[in-house]
């Protein structure tokens, strides 16, 4: 029989019209000690304002330096079921996409060794499974193993690629990115289990500028779709959508951050200048029905974002303006382009410095050089905005002589 | 003479063990970038197959203070048994 822990603060946070982890876990602790303990000790830290778990340092599966996180609680005699409480990350299919069978092999996999409780998804991407005992991490890897499943990345290594649904359910999708997020994670299989990087490196793979995986803000390579040729119009929608009542006028032309749109009320058609349009998405999420992206379509490769830790929050540069992930050839080029930066970053990096860290130390005219990228004006937000990026006063002189 | 992974290894692993007696960790970066400087025939890969052998056979173990270093197998301080 669980002990009944009083959970007068956990229960606030069962109130109101939206989801719950505290329904959540109690519904999980009524069958499974480990769920209930957390709620035990749970309580006490929102009492006391204070965190009851321990970091881990040796905490994994055999061979591999990623996929478990370890937690220990520090009250282990109060709360003897939380005692161990690692996390398992376990690598999530391209999309999410899986079948019921499949989550529930997972399920019962964790109920039967871990606390039953997971979370779908964690803002890595993986599927995350809270709470086990160092001793059960290889029972658990080897029946994930059989249902198809491995372990996702943690520590200084490849994490876990994701990408968003693209072109499984998304008709702007530009590129495949669901298959691009598969051949990455299937190519970085080393980097991704045995961590060896300064810190760690995300790749995250979105099929327009909607970027619904957020790669700008928080991936360190960044693959967001984007076309080359012009955005299609279907001017009969256009007259469809002004006729339904749209203002087209304030709610499209207006807030086109390039102002390359024109719209002639009277004739109800709509002109893009496409020299100057930024390919920002707005205006076609506004009338999918009239507009799409164009058909000469690709990726913008963007390098160097990450969330707050150590720094303040960066976004990605452009590093490739267009690359088509599709075509063989050209995912190959854009690997070695990688494999590139990894090394110099590896070579030069400091611990726990991200790669877009990095680049700002040792400058990004220097950063290119080392790969063997020429700089473009595609890499500045304005011109003479970012002044690191110097002409070389040999290449005036070579000029001269010519 | 050609050097081999489990030379390689085997010098690694030496390295490790070194540094833990002063109380130091080292990062698989430290181990690899210590073997290629002193060896001329040694490249990147060949330093990745002598990690993932000292992995696999468990003679050394990866842990995670911040980043990710390799240790020889002990107790964990933090672990509660
Ligand atoms: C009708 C007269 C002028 C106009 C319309 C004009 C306009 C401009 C504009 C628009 C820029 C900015 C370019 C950019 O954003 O990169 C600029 C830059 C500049 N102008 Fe002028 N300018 C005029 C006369 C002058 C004169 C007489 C001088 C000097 C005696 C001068 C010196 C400069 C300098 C030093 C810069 C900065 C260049 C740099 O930052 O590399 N300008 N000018
Ligand atoms: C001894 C005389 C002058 C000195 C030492 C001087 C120096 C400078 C310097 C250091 C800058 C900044 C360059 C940069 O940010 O890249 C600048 C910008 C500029 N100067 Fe001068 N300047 C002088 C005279 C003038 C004159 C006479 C004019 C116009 C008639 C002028 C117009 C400008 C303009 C337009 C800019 C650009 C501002 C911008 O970038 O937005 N300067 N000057
Ligand atoms: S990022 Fe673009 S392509 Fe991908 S799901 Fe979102 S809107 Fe669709
Ligand atoms: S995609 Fe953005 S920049 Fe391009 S025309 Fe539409 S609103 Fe303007």
């Amino acid at each position: 029989m669980p002990k009944e822990y009083k959970t007068p603060q956990l229960d606030e946070l069962e109130k109101g019209p939206w989801p719950s982890f505290v329904k959540e876990i109690k519904l999980a602790a009524k069958n499974n000690e480990m769920a209930n303990d957390v709620l035990g000790q749970l309580e006490q830290s929102y009492d006391e304002r204070l965190g009851h778990w321990k970091h881990g340092g040796i905490v994994g599966v055999m061979g591999y330096g990623g996929g478990v996180i370890g937690r220990y609680s520090d009250l282990p005699d109060k709360y003897p079921a939380v005692s161990h409480f690692h996390t398992l990350r376990v690598n999530h299919p391209s999309g999410w996409f899986y079948t019921s069978d499949a989550l529930r092999k997972v399920c019962d996999i964790w109920e039967k060794h871990g606390s039953g409780l997971t979370n779908m998804h964690g803002s890595t991407g993986d599927i995350v499974l809270l709470g086990t005992r160092t001793e059960k991490l290889e029972p658990v890897f080897q029946e994930l193993a059989e249902a198809g499943f491995d372990l996702g990345g943690s520590g200084s290594d490849v994490r876990t690629p994701s990408c968003c649904v693209g072109k499984a359910r998304c008709e702007w999708a530009c590129y495949d990115t669901m298959k691009a997020c598969y051949d990455i994670t299937m190519r970085y299989q080393d980097e991704l289990h045995r961590p060896a990087f300064p810190y760690k490196w995300k790749f995250k793979f979105a099929g327009c500028p909607n970027d619904c995986v957020a790669s700008i803000a928080r991936a360190d390579c960044s693959l967001i779709g984007t076309w080359r040729d012009d955005l299609r119009i279907d001017q009969d929608e256009v007259a469809a959508y002004a006729d339904g009542g749209l203002d087209i006028f304030n709610d499209v032309v207006l807030q086109c951050p390039a102002k390359c749109m024109r719209y002639d009320a009277e004739k109800k058609t709509l002109e893009v200048d496409n020299e100057s349009c930024r390919r920002c998405m707005h205006c076609i999420n506004v009338m999918p029905k009239a507009l799409r992206p164009g058909t000469d379509t690709g990726a913008v490769f963007l390098l160097g974002s990450k969330a707050p830790i150590l720094e303040g929050a960066l976004l990605s540069s452009v590093m490739v303006p267009f690359v088509n992930l599709d075509d063989e050839e050209e995912f190959e080029d854009f690997c070695d382009l990688v494999d590139e930066m990894i090394d110099v970053w590896c070579e030069e990096g400091k611990a726990r410095e991200r790669v877009g860290e990095f680049i700002q130390r040792v400058g990004m005219g220097n950063f290119l050089e080392a790969i063997g990228l020429e700089p473009m004006p595609e890499m500045v937000a304005y011109p003479r905005d970012n002044p690191y990026i110097f002409y070389e006063m040999e290449e005036e002189e070579e000029l001269e002589e010519a | 003479m050609a050097i081999t992974i489990d030379r390689i290894a085997d010098e690694m692993f030496e390295m490790v063990k070194e540094a833990q007696e002063v109380g130091k960790k080292l990062k698989p970066m430290d181990l690899q970038k210590t073997i290629k400087n002193k060896y001329d025939d040694v490249d990147k890969p060949m330093t990745k197959k002598a990690i993932k052998q000292l992995v696999d056979s468990g003679r050394l173990v990866y842990s995670y203070f911040g980043g990710t270093f390799l240790e020889l197998p002990h107790r964990e301080g933090a672990a509660n048994d």
